[in-house]
């Protein structure tokens, strides 16, 4: 069944885990697996296809470089996993997950007691039945019970209240009570109640924690790496590959055509242009010469250059952004949940009800005991059992659904602030635009300049080849047969074909026309100028329409210059605000937010990241940088962006879902409330309403199952 | 009374079993991969010596 068999030698050999975002079907486990496990240096290889990674267990020797090339030609795209904070998450949903099963056990066979108490068991049998009830129930309580009586204690130390609170004390009374009535040889004992309240609460908090484990995954299977270092050039002459955590001012880099910078610096030697995107959103290259300042997270496009280090680690451009990012981020932590909103409400009312039927039948002159044992019936009545799985059910089944057309959702609180929002602001080059330039003439070209053009883009790794590379291939061009070929940085690409000289490059001379284009030449012809421009998403016109629909009005804060926006913005219909610094953004979202607007935004760059932490809720597309899904609450796949309108849709949908589910909670409440009142409740009766209700919430919540559509 | 005395124990044993075959497979790590599990099936690896 599985690939290879672990050879478990004397010492245990190390493991590595990989994000293979790639794999898709079963042959690509038996592929990956199967391939790797070829390479003497490898022992075993796992693949697990849920979090889409892969487990490898290597010699020692072998290094991460090396791992990644043994994967590579497998034919899949692999990156090293260095987050340790997935695996004490995934620890907490598998510790609810195992107390879910110890009370769902617990609950079965105190059940089986209950019942034939419940069918007349009277004297002996009873009292041995509550016995064993309470030798079961108890350790189960104690393990349980931990991650409800954890939370309700910490919110207490810092003087809130949560659902946990009422739940907590519930259900240590009720044991409580339930022990004294075994003791005392009474009728009722409400330990079946307890565990079946703990199952069922479990059972939600089980839901969210996998809710948020999914999305996580996918999210860190997209993360590309950005530079984690660079060449340094030593006092000798020799070049050393140096950690950006370790590198220093005044150190120089050799930065090759296609890298990113790993420090803020000085340019010190070569001509060339950098991508600017990822640090302010333009578009447009800016050209670099001697003197100039270029920034960490940039990227080199054209000829290599030497860089002196003027800032390095945290005192770059970047670092300043991932400061702003973190205190954009605290806002977002004082939002409540709908749960715990509704708990605030709800919990003093459990409380004053449960104490005011004490009193009541305390006045009315019965007993202390009787006085209790109603006080208890209320009290696990009214548990908010059905509240608990009302909220997590629903999200569960909507995350689900979006995850299926290409939109991960991060947690529950995003889905639920996502249905607030009333106002929406996007970045432009890469979240309106698809943020790499597209070819715009290639239909002017012939068959043969088509082919040979394709030929010539594959074998460069420049952005305007794979842009070219991209339009073609999609075209079903069939490449022409090329060889000889060079490329030279900063010029372009030469080859022959049919024994004609051939290249790809800058234009000779000047073309003003949209800043972007690059020429084909083929011996003999015309040469054949190819203009770019970043194309806008497809259906972002009828995504905005849509979203205006729904009562969001939408405009553009961009960091890219004014000439460059108002195409998009006359093209969208919607008005813009242009060269704006990160913190510019951070701005124009607090003004929004002071005049009472709940903000959607929605961004890919780098710069985008201190407003998408920011924002009310945030969207960021897959394509995005790190730094841009990482303060997203959402992300989503493909180049549509559609995706934005269906989650809000969904997201109002589900916040209706859930309030319908409340409604039912408390109207079961309002009919069995006064029952416990008046002292008619039973054990049974309690079972019944309880498991019925969480029944009847799931079922609810289990509509949502079409939302996303 | 007999009849329970032995049929009871008989009940929490099974469930006992239960719950500490299932603590065991999650701790083998039988549900880390329930999507992978469901792929693995259709692996053809008859080559495979």
């Amino acid at each position: 069944m599985t690939a290879s068999t672990p050879n478990s030698g004397p010492v245990a050999l190390p493991v590595t885990d990989f994000a293979v975002p790639g794999m898709r079907c079963a042959g690509c486990i038996s592929k990956l697996e199967n391939g790797l496990a070829l390479n003497p240096g490898i022992a075993n290889a796992r693949v697990n296809f849920t979090t889409k990674r892969i487990a490898i267990t290597h010699l020692p020797e072998l290094t991460t470089p090396q791992l990644l090339a043994a994967i590579a030609e497998t034919g899949f795209e692999a990156q090293p996993i260095t987050d340790a904070l997935g695996d004490s998450v995934r620890g907490e949903a598998q510790q609810l997950l195992k107390a879910m099963a110890v009370a769902g056990f617990a609950m079965m066979n105190i059940m089986l007691l209950s019942v034939s108490v419940w069918s007349g068991a009277t004297g002996v049998t009873r009292d041995l039945f509550h016995w064993l009830s309470a030798m079961i129930a108890l350790p189960t309580v104690f393990y349980s019970g931990q991650p409800f009586f954890r939370s309700a204690w910490s919110a207490l130390r810092k003087r809130r209240t949560n659902m946990d609170v009422p739940i907590s004390i519930g259900v240590t009374i009720t044991t409580a009570l339930s022990l004294y009535e075994t003791f005392t040889h009474g009728p009722h004992a409400y330990f079946d109640g307890v565990v079946m309240l703990l199952f069922f609460l479990l059972t939600g908090r089980w839901l969210d924690a996998v809710m948020r484990n999914r999305t996580r995954d996918g999210v860190s299977a997209l993360l590309k790496q950005t530079a984690a270092g660079a060449m340094v050039l030593k006092a000798n002459g020799k070049t050393v590959w140096i950690d950006a955590k370790v590198l220093a001012p005044d150190m120089v880099m050799l930065v090759a055509a296609g890298e990113r910078l790993g420090a803020d610096g000085i340019v010190i030697e070569g001509i060339s242009s950098f991508d600017l995107s990822l640090l302010t959103g333009e578009s447009t290259a800016q050209s670099v010469i001697i003197g100039s300042k270029v920034h960490a997270g940039t990227m080199n496009l054209d000829a290599p250059v030497q860089v002196r280090v003027t800032a390095a680690g945290p005192d770059t451009a970047i670092a300043d952004i991932a400061r702003l990012m973190e205190q954009a981020s605290q806002g977002k932590s004082l939002y409540v949940r709908v749960a715990d909103r509704a708990a605030r409400f709800y919990a003093p009312a459990v409380h004053t009800l449960a104490v005011l039927s004490f009193l009541g039948w305390m006045m009315a002159g019965a007993g202390w005991h009787e006085s209790l044992l109603i006080a208890v019936a209320v009290l696990i009545i009214t548990c908010p059992c059905a509240l608990g799985l009302a909220v997590p059910a629903a999200q569960i089944v909507v995350v689900g659904a979006l995850m299926k057309v290409g939109i991960l959702v991060k947690d529950g609180s995003a889905l639920e602030r996502l249905a607030e929002v009333d106002m929406a602001m996007f970045d432009k080059t890469g979240t309106l635009t698809m943020g790499q330039p597209t070819p715009t003439n290639l239909e002017d070209a012939n068959v043969e300049q088509k082919s040979v053009l394709l030929a010539l883009a594959r074998a460069s790794r420049h952005p305007l080849s794979e842009g070219i590379r991209r339009a073609l291939e999609t075209d079903g061009i069939d490449a022409a047969k090329i060889d000889q070929v060079r490329e030279v940085a900063g010029a372009g690409i030469y080859a022959t074909a049919n024994g004609h000289a051939v290249s790809l490059g800058r234009p000779d001379m000047e073309i003003s026309h949209n800043g972007l284009a690059s020429e084909l030449q083929i011996q003999g012809h015309l040469p054949f100028a190819v203009h770019f421009s970043d194309q806008i998403r497809p259906q972002a016109a009828a995504t905005l329409a849509d979203l205006q629909c729904l009562g969001l009005t939408s405009s553009i804060i961009s960091g890219d210059r004014a000439e460059s926006v108002a195409p998009v913005a006359r093209a969208l219909g919607i008005t813009a605000q242009t060269s704006m610094m990160p913190q510019d953004k951070l701005d124009a979202i607090a003004r929004q937010k002071a005049a009472g607007h709940k903000v959607l935004m929605v961004g890919d760059g780098l710069n985008d990241g201190p407003a998408l932490a920011a924002g009310y809720a945030s969207i960021a597309p897959a394509s995005a940088s790190d730094a841009g899904q990482h303060a997203a609450d959402m992300v989503f796949l493909g180049d549509a962006l559609t995706p934005v309108a269906i989650a809000i849709r969904a997201a109002r949908r589900t916040q209706e879902i859930v309030k319908q589910n409340f409604v039912l909670a408390i109207g079961y409440n309002l009919i069995a409330v006064p029952l416990a009142m008046c002292g008619i409740v039973t054990p049974l009766i309690a079972a019944a309403a309880m498991s019925g209700s969480s029944l009847i919430v799931v079922a609810n919540a289990l509509r949502l199952k079409g939302a996303a559509k | 009374m007999n009849g329970l005395a032995l049929l009871i124990p008989v009940a929490l044993g099974l469930g006992l079993t239960g719950l500490a075959a299932f603590f065991w497979s999650l701790k083998n790590g039988q549900f880390d991969d329930a999507d992978g599990a469901a792929l693995r099936i259709l692996i053809d690896d008859e080559d495979r010596p």
